[in-house]
């Protein structure tokens, strides 16, 4: 098959014999009690799924709901450790926890390799991003990032109340993916809404959500064509290019793979940013301590990520078994939170606490076991760089209003408004 | 004093290599590895234990030479 042939077409076509996958009834609504009825989507978790989580913990450590078509969601570190660890009965089909199960012939690949692929074939096409990824390729980046992250403050400077989410944290991830991928700069502001779709609009009507879903691959067919036509040394130009199994990948896994590095890079990465300048923001201790010693800021960003871990996963189960005390039934969901694993007192001392200098420090933030997050370093370079720029040009900042700010509701949390009133260094 | 990666754990999370540089580097894939003869000084010895307990996968060990 030559590259042309892969890609003229629109591979969807070819996907019409496929089975559909299964929808179940949504519900939504105000959630009566949280270890029987629980609910990401909810405003309450939204705004502080905290108190929750370590509610339920202690009093019923793998809660259910019938929601979604029925799942649970364990609190402790071990049963998420012991879950990530175990994809012989937890499968990865399916990554977000909603109302459609995509159809079980689907795995081992699944939509969006390799997230949603389980062994043997996730490691296969694991290895084809792991070089593009490491802490050393990825430092090739910092110049730039760093760059971009002094024009985002210049183009605001002087002004004293500022959006950090919309202004600032937004851009950052959004650019360096962009520039990655190898997608003109000022498509941006497009991508958001192709990630609100896959990641917020879970209980939208199927319909609507796959209308967008469409948007979403006709672009990324326009950007594959045109790399076809002009190859460079870009991501998009590396996967067109990438074999597996002695053959090049089938146009679905390159744009599979594209469609997941823009939804896993973008909207997590924001978030992290957000809600370590959220925490800096209504916390002048800790600000003050880093913008007076920056050699902390590496140790503090891991204490960040622990206790504000923005990624939330999710399983399907793959057999009708007894785990832990618990029945579950094939198609179940696990709602795998990473967020409660990293609060879990027999984990963590201090588990409720920021502490900046934490030294020990096992947080699962990017997962655990084989689907450990392949753009972490990406992620902790935009991070580091992201707070140390924003710390040098502005050191003091405080929330305008508490109340105002908000909080992205579903599997990645992170704040989506957050005014800030600022002072210039 | 010598560390040790153990291969089967490892998943590349790259704590070991950004907290002790000096004893851990990473491959083409970003998985960590022991630099040298994994030996470790006692001014490292700080920078080890730091890699240990910070290792999400528990994939690192330390082992009193006999
Ligand atoms: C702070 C930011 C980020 C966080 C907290 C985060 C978190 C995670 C987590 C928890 C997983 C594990 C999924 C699972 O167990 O099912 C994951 C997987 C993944 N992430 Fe990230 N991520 C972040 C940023 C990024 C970035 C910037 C990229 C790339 C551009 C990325 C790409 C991926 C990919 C490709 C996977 C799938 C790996 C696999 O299944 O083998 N992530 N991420
Ligand atoms: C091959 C083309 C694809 C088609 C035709 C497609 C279509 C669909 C459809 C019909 C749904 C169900 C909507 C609902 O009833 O709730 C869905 C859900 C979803 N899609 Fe896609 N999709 C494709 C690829 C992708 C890719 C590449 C991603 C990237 C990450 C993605 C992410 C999601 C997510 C996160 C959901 C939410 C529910 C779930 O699958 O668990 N999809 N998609
Ligand atoms: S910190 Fe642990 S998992 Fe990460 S590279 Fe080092 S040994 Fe491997």
């Amino acid at each position: 098959m030559t590259l042309d042939e892969r890609f003229t077409r629109d591979f969807r076509e070819t996907r019409g014999d496929q089975p559909l996958g299964t929808r179940n009834e949504i519900v939504t609504g105000p959630v009566s009690d949280w270890a029987t009825d629980f609910s990401h989507l909810e405003p309450e978790w939204a705004a502080d799924p905290y108190p929750i989580q370590d509610d339920l913990r202690q009093r019923c450590p793998i809660a259910h709901t019938d929601r979604f078509g029925g799942g649970w969601l364990p609190t402790s570190y071990e049963d998420v450790a012991a879950i990530a660890y175990d994809t012989e009965r937890f499968s990865s089909r399916s990554i977000i926890m909603s109302n459609f199960r995509p159809p079980r012939e689907l795995a081992p690949v699944g939509g969006t390799p390799p997230i949603s692929s389980d062994p043997p074939f996730h490691h296969d096409a694991r290895k084809l991003l792991l070089p593009v990824f490491t802490k050393k390729e990825v430092a090739r980046r910092e110049e730039a990032t760093r760059a971009l992250c002094h024009s985002l403050i210049d183009a605001f400077e002087g002004r004293q109340d500022v959006d950090a989410a919309h202004e600032y944290a937004q851009h950052i991830p959004m650019r360096v993916i962009a520039d990655m991928l190898g997608f003109p700069q000022e498509d941006g502001p497009r991508f958001r809404e192709f990630i609100e779709n896959a990641l917020e609009g879970v209980n939208r009507p199927p319909e609507e959500r796959m209308e967008r879903m469409a948007l979403l691959f006709d672009y990324l067919l326009a950007q594959i064509r045109d790399h076809v036509d002009n190859p460079r040394d870009d991501l998009t130009t590396y996967l067109i290019n990438a074999e597996l199994y002695g053959r090049k990948l089938e146009p679905s896994h390159v744009a599979g793979t594209m469609a997941l590095l823009l939804i896993a890079g973008i909207d997590t990465t924001w978030s992290a940013i957000g809600a370590s300048l959220w925490h800096l923001a209504k916390t002048p201790a800790d600000r003050r301590r880093l913008v007076a010693e920056p050699e902390l800021l590496p140790t503090a960003m891991e204490e960040f990520l622990r206790a504000y871990a923005p990624v939330t996963m999710a399983r399907l189960v793959k057999e009708d078994m007894h785990w832990n005390g618990v029945d579950m039934k094939s198609e179940d969901w696990v709602l795998l939170s990473f967020p409660a694993a990293n609060r879990d007192p027999a984990q963590f001392e201090q588990a409720d606490e920021v502490v900046i200098d934490r030294e020990v420090n096992r947080h699962v933030a990017f997962g655990l076991g084989i689907h450990r997050c392949v753009g972490s370093h990406l992620a902790r370079m935009e991070l580091r760089v992201a707070l140390e720029v924003w710390l040098e040009r502005i050191p003091e900042f405080t929330l305008q209003d508490p109340a105002a700010v908000t909080w992205a509701a579903g599997q990645v949390r992170g704040p989506r408004t957050l005014p800030l009133r600022v002072a210039y260094a | 004093m010598k560390v040790q990666i153990d291969p089967q754990r490892c998943h590349g999370h790259g704590r070991c290599y950004t907290l002790a540089p000096a004893l851990f580097g990473e491959d083409d894939e970003g998985y960590g590895q022991v630099i040298g003869d994994s030996a470790v000084s006692p001014d490292q010895e700080h920078a080890a234990r730091l890699a240990v307990s910070n290792c999400p996968e528990r994939a690192i060990d330390l082992v009193e030479e006999a």
